[in-house]
């Protein structure tokens, strides 16, 4: 088991060097050189095909573009100036950092103790480790109408263990506080295994000789934890984190199916806002205005990720 | 030597042990009891679901129901259908063109590659409404709107970076001097991709394929946003299904279970590569 960078680190003797390779002689050397290009061609053009709405997308955050204005007229920074000044834009830039940040950490955190537990053989491990995937196999829009359904007040399994504990006044997620935190337990409830398996992958690659050593010196497991088994697991998780992080930054359906974005503004994230500007209240060159900002958001966040994990994973490979 | 003290460490790992099971057990309790629910809450008669919790007689009745076998007619079959229609479709064109990209960003250094790779690697990333808005517009122009080929070109910016990604991850694992000796062999190039390069990565393709389709199924805000009624997809459906005047529960849950179940009993089959494709091959397992 290995781990690659995400822009995979090149080798060169993975290369077909042309002078290695005598082609059939039928193949002109001009063809030959094309070759890869005629491969990526199809590839290239469908890239094509869906960067042109995309930049498309980019051009209607100059325009004002609506089902009250049809016809797209030129209307330079204002969609920004808008976004910048309105608290509904800012409102959901904090919710969706929060639930970012929070649903990362505590999957990031669940997902390793699970590996751990899952690493060390035992009876528990060996029965349910095939059903570690359940969850993040389930289609997140499923995802959360289970949950709907199992904290509806009406039909659901949690009012009653909320009352048998003492919680008088169960309502699901009407109030504000428990909206969110139920959308962050779903995330939790869905991704967790993503973290968890790919911590267990990397934990099951880690050469033992190591631990051996610590564990004749008389280590405490904390120390070796924290000295051992967290630096080595690290690039493993880098890559879990990443796309947690930036999955969670553009959250829907979860919060669509659960509490579609309320109540009020209380859970509106930055793609449901975007898709009630679009094609609720049908302002599209608002609603695009949205997204892009998140893209750039996302696309920087990435790179600046991307490249540390490259710099960890030379690193390691160097030792 | 069986001395008090040192039965102390064998009690204390004992206790660990414990430990270590109950966590164990107490999450997977938290991951499957609302499967559990669900499907308790797919099996109960209209009057039991909101009187009973866990004793009742189970009955398919729902299940009947939400497929209209009971004779009440149903278009849950119809967006079924799409979902099979609109996820091999995605899949079969992802394949017919990242099969091909996915080798020579493997085998060639050529001008460009890693820029295809990362832009199909940023489609991973992006927001979908930023494509969505625009492309709507487009897609009631070109009437593609709620249209089976409209999903499946959509759906290329779900499948497609996976397709291209894992496979050329898998592409990198062959030795290069596979290739070489079958070309000094006399094979043609294409021969030596044909006969041998695509067979040994068989396991890998048909994984993809699986993941692939995983993912277009699950995938819930294409349909929902470019999608009205016929090429609806069992995602949007089971949604629709909760909202209305007269909510029955039961039949939610048993709609909701079956278009869960497919891409549940296909990932059992690819376990092994999950963890690779999960990661687009930047973990391998």
């Amino acid at each position: 088991m290995t781990v690659t960078a995400a822009p995979a680190r090149r080798r060169d003797d993975d290369e077909v060097r042309p002078e290695a390779l005598q082609t059939a002689p039928t193949v002109s050397r001009r063809r030959r050189a094309l070759r890869p290009y005629l491969l990526a061609v199809p590839a290239v053009l469908l890239c094509v095909g869906i960067l042109y709405p995309f930049f498309l997308g980019v051009a209607y955050t100059f325009y004002n573009f609506s089902d009250a204005n049809p016809q797209p007229s030129f209307v330079g920074w204002e969609n920004y100036t808008a976004l910048f000044t309105s608290g509904s834009f800012w409102h959901s830039v904090q919710v969706t950092l929060m639930f970012a940040v929070v649903a990362t950490g505590v999957e990031t955190v669940l997902g390793v103790g699970v590996a751990l537990l899952l690493n060390r053989s035992s009876w528990v491990g060996r029965i349910f480790e095939r059903a570690l995937i359940v969850p993040l196999m389930v289609a997140p829009i499923i995802a959360a109408i289970m949950w709907k359904l199992l904290l509806l007040p009406e039909v659901g399994w949690v009012r009653p263990v909320a009352e048998g504990l003492g919680f008088a006044g169960y309502s699901g997620t009407d109030s504000a506080a428990w909206a969110f935190i139920w959308s962050v337990v779903v995330d939790v409830w869905i991704y967790t295994p993503f973290v968890a398996i790919l911590a267990l992958a990397g934990l099951r690659s880690l050469p033992s000789s190591p631990f051996e050593a610590a564990a004749v010196d008389g280590a405490r497991w904390w120390l070796t934890f924290r000295r051992l088994t967290l630096p080595m697991l690290w690039p493993y998780l880098l890559v879990a984190v990443i796309f947690r992080l930036m999955d969670c930054l553009k959250v829907f359906d979860i919060i669509y199916g659960l509490t579609t974005g309320g109540p009020g503004d209380a859970t509106t994230t930055l793609q449901i806002n975007a898709y009630l500007e679009a094609i609720s209240y049908a302002r599209y060159s608002r609603g695009v205005t949205y997204m892009f900002i998140l893209w750039i958001a996302v696309y920087v966040i990435s790179m600046i990720l991307v490249r540390y994990l490259n710099k960890i994973q030379s690193r390691s490979a160097g030792v | 030597m069986t001395t008090p003290t040192s039965t102390r460490p064998t009690a204390k790992k004992r206790l660990t042990g414990a430990v270590a099971n109950t966590a164990l057990l107490a999450y997977f309790a938290f991951s499957l009891i609302p499967v559990a629910f669900i499907i308790a809450l797919s099996l109960k008669t209209n009057s039991e679901q909101t009187t009973t919790y866990l004793s009742f007689t189970p009955t398919f009745e729902n299940y009947s129901t939400v497929l209209g076998l009971d004779g009440g007619g149903s278009s849950y079959l119809r967006f079924f259908g799409a979902s099979l229609i609109t996820s091999i479709g995605a899949v079969l064109v992802s394949l017919l063109i990242g099969i091909p990209a996915a080798y020579a960003a493997a085998r060639h250094r050529f001008k460009g590659s890693e820029n295809l790779m990362f832009t199909l690697l940023s489609f991973r990333f992006a927001p979908e409404l930023i494509v969505i808005i625009p492309l709507s517009v487009i897609y009631q122009q070109l009437g593609l709107y709620d249209t089976f080929f409209g999903m499946i070109w959509v759906l290329q910016l779900v499948t497609m970076p996976l397709v291209v990604w894992i496979l050329r991850s898998f592409f990198r694992d062959l030795p290069v001097e596979l290739e070489q000796a079958a070309l000094l062999d006399g094979y043609t190039r294409r021969q030596a991709f044909l006969k041998l390069v695509l067979p040994l990565v068989r396991p890998g393709i048909a994984a993809v394929c699986l993941l692939a389709f995983i993912f277009a199924w699950n995938n819930f805000i294409f349909p929902f946003t470019l999608t009205s009624s016929n090429a609806q997809t069992v995602t949007v459906s089971s949604l629709a299904f909760l909202g209305g005047n007269q909510v029955r529960f039961n039949l939610v849950a048993a709609g909701a279970v079956m278009a869960a179940l497919p891409p549940l009993v296909l990932a059992l089959l690819i376990q092994r590569y999950l963890v690779r494709g999960l990661s687009f091959g930047a973990v391998k397992d």
